[in-house]
């Protein structure tokens, strides 16, 4: 019996366990400065073994709420709590977390042999230990080899690692991650997201990332939330983000989206209909709370869930007609932005699949847009 | 040296440059400055001196021999005396005063050090606005007159002076004690007045010390005290050794803090150049002192640099 409820606890990811106990636990964080408060009463837990994001635009207090999860900051209210264990008051150095910094910030004057081993110097672990562990980690990080190198023999993919390793060495209970991959160009920035996760997986440790890039979170997290003014605006695993955003806020943050603006004319138990001038007919959606009749409400839909055809298509509702304005050929998919008849613009991405049946839309074509009801979100704010 | 680098031309309307400007050309421009200089103000200068020293000690205007000569019969007779320098050697007075030197810069720099350091760090670690006046405060003692300020501790040391009235007014002395001619008198002036060279470069480098390091470090559990020796002073040496060599070769030629704080033994290099000069008239030997003391300090430094590179 209780290998079989060990079972399912594996199998299920702790954050989708609702008697799951929470690794960390950040309660009511606020932090005013003189004149600003970049924190406002944030809350969030985050699981054993998570790679939690937090993910909002330059300037929403990310680094902030950081460096208060790391100790360099003093909230103005609130509480952290690691595995049960209310750190607020303990100073950095007296915490079980460990962050790496958006600048590195190695050590100049010491080899990555050194950075990496200043952690558990502290600790005062045996020499031995320490040169294993050192050596772990540098394959961990694939550079080994490398240990009398200095910080400014490096490049910034090098340094980088070098910092992970850093971070890793102590193995602490959390591990905090400010913009980590900003410094790096687009293709390595790419590897290294699947690097990281992987380590991740590898060590076990639990991540926080602050970023301000959504790829960058919807790939490496398995859950995120998104900040915004300080904040946090919604959390959940990046599917459910994407595609159930609540807000409009959200909504376009997230990659691309098209509003419309509309009331609740029928509410049903499994979806509403909402009345838009903007669409030529009735648009029903099945994502939606309990809306009393008349509420003002916006539908939102992702460019990628319209699909476009030259010929009237065979639905009642969910379907509207215009005018192809300017096409954006990406390679693998293209973007069709579509004039209503309403004046609305409407964006549509379709992949680049030749079908030697079809034609391809032209500027200027006067084409069908529809979707299916579970493909639509309504947003209330 | 390409001064096509410098030129551009004109496509379209728009000014192009051809190239860019070669780092070794700017390098050569900007050396000629710092050379000429260097040729100047001290090389020649240094050669008068330089020969002078190997010049005999008379009795006339100027009050050495001219040690090139060149002869009706069309010789150049080159006439060098050694004798300054062999009795540099042979003479425990000059050695002395050498070594004296040398023995009091280096505590000097040492003090100026454990004073400095701790003031620098302070004053990179308060508000902005305070941060402003203590750096006025501390360069307000370049702009006082070397001379009163030294005159000013006489008068504070002497035995009527007000740190002698205090110490006796607190009972913890029972007669006035005689500083003056000590060499803890001297070692306190040559502190005082040699201070600002080791706050402002030790200062200067704080401020440019990232916070993230001391961060990082406190981050992976190292506790402030730690990191302010395994971190904060590594990162700032750089400054350190800048101040320290400020402070060193402006100080081992001090003769007025000796001559005045000191007592008859505090034999510097300093006092007795002065000596030699404007008492004995003796240009010759004042100038084999200099050069003397130059290599003193010179050749170590030299062999050192040469063994670290090899
Ligand atoms: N020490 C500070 N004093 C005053 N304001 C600060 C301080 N640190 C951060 N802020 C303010 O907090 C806001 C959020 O900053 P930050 O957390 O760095 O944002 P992000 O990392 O999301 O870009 C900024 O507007 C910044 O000006
Ligand atoms: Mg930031």
């Amino acid at each position: 019996m209780a290998l079989a409820s060990q079972t399912i606890k594996r199998n299920m990811d702790a954050w989708q366990d609702i008697n799951a106990e929470p690794y960390i636990q950040v309660e009511g964080i606020t932090k005013s400065y003189d004149d600003v408060t970049p924190v406002k009463d944030i809350s969030f837990s985050v699981y054993k073994g998570e790679f939690f994001s937090l993910l909002g635009s330059s300037g929403c207090g990310k680094t902030t709420l950081l460096r208060i999860l790391a100790g360099f900051e003093k909230p103005t209210s609130g509480k952290i709590l690691i595995d049960g264990v209310d750190i607020t008051n303990l100073p950095a150095y007296k915490r079980p977390v460990n962050m790496m910094f958006q600048s590195y910030a190695l050590f100049p004057h010491m080899t990555v042999y050194q950075n990496i081993a200043f952690g558990l110097k502290q600790e005062r672990q045996s020499k031995n230990i320490i040169a294993e562990r050192v050596r772990e980690m540098l394959n961990l990080v694939q550079l080994s080899g490398y240990e009398d190198r200095k910080p400014e023999q490096l490049s910034g993919g090098q340094k980088q690692r070098v910092a992970l390793a850093r971070t890793l060495a102590k193995r602490p209970k959390l591990i905090l991650l400010d913009e980590p991959l900003t410094a790096l160009d687009k293709r390595l920035r790419e590897e290294t997201q699947f690097e990281l996760v992987n380590i991740q997986e590898k060590v076990g440790i639990t991540f926080i990332l602050v970023t301000h890039d959504q790829e960058e979170a919807m790939t490496m997290s398995t859950r995120m939330a998104i900040m915004d003014g300080g904040k946090i605006r919604q959390v959940g695993v990046p599917h459910d983000v994407y595609e159930f955003p609540n807000s409009r806020y959200v909504a376009q943050f997230i990659g691309s989206i098209n509003l419309f603006d509309g009331i609740v004319v029928e509410q049903e138990a499994d979806h509403v209909l909402i009345e838009t001038h903007e669409i030529d007919c009735r648009c029903q959606a099945t994502h939606a709370g309990a809306l009393p009749l008349g509420s003002n409400v916006t539908l939102a839909i992702r460019p990628e869930k319209i699909m476009i055809s030259l010929a009237k298509p065979d639905y009642q509702y969910n379907w509207t007609r215009g005018v192809i304005q300017e096409i954006a050929y990406l390679g693998d998919v293209s973007i069709y932005y579509i004039k209503l008849d309403s004046g609305k613009m409407v964006m549509a991405t379709l992949p680049n699949l030749l079908r030697l049946a079809d034609r391809t839309f032209q500027w200027e074509d006067t084409v069908y847009l529809f979707w299916r009801s579970e493909n639509s979100s309504v947003l209330t704010s | 040296m390409k001064l096509k680098s410098l030129a551009f031309i004109i496509t379209g309307g728009k000014r192009k440059f051809i190239e860019m400007t070669r780092p070794h050309d700017s390098k050569f421009w900007m050396g000629i400055i710092p050379t000429v200089w260097i040729i100047f103000f001290f090389m020649f200068p240094l050669f008068i001196v330089f020969k002078i020293s190997f010049s005999e000690s008379i009795f006339a205007i100027p009050p050495f021999t001219e040690i090139f000569n060149f002869t009706k019969e069309h010789i150049l007779e080159i006439k060098l005396n050694f004798k300054n320098y062999i009795s540099i050697f042979r003479d425990s007075y000059y050695l002395s005063a050498f070594t004296n030197s040398l023995y009091l810069s280096i505590v000097t720099t040492i003090l100026c050090f454990f004073v400095g350091f701790p003031m620098a760090y302070g004053i990179h670690r308060v508000s902005d606005r305070l941060k402003t006046v203590l750096l006025l405060l501390v360069s307000l003692s370049f702009w006082t007159s070397f001379l009163v300020r030294i005159y000013s501790w006489m008068s504070l040391l002497s035995v009527n002076g007000a740190i002698n009235s205090i110490l006796l007014k607190l009972g913890l002395i029972s007669a006035p004690i005689q500083f003056i001619g000590t060499y803890y008198a001297v070692c306190l002036g040559m502190i005082f007045c040699y201070l600002p060279f080791m706050i402002f470069p030790v200062y200067a480098v704080l401020e440019k010390v990232d916070k993230s390091y001391i961060e990082v470090a406190y981050d992976l559990g190292c506790r402030p005290t730690k990191t302010f020796w395994t971190v904060t002073i590594p990162l700032s040496s750089s400054g350190i050794i800048t101040g320290s060599v400020l402070v060193f070769s402006a100080s081992i030629g001090e003769f007025v803090i000796p001559e005045l704080l000191g007592g008859a033994d505090a034999v510097t290099f300093g006092r007795v150049l002065w000596i030699e000069f404007f008492s004995n008239l003796d240009w010759t030997m004042a100038c084999s002192l200099s050069i003397g003391m130059m290599l003193f300090i010179i050749l170590p430094i030299f062999i050192f640099q040469k063994r670290t590179r090899s």
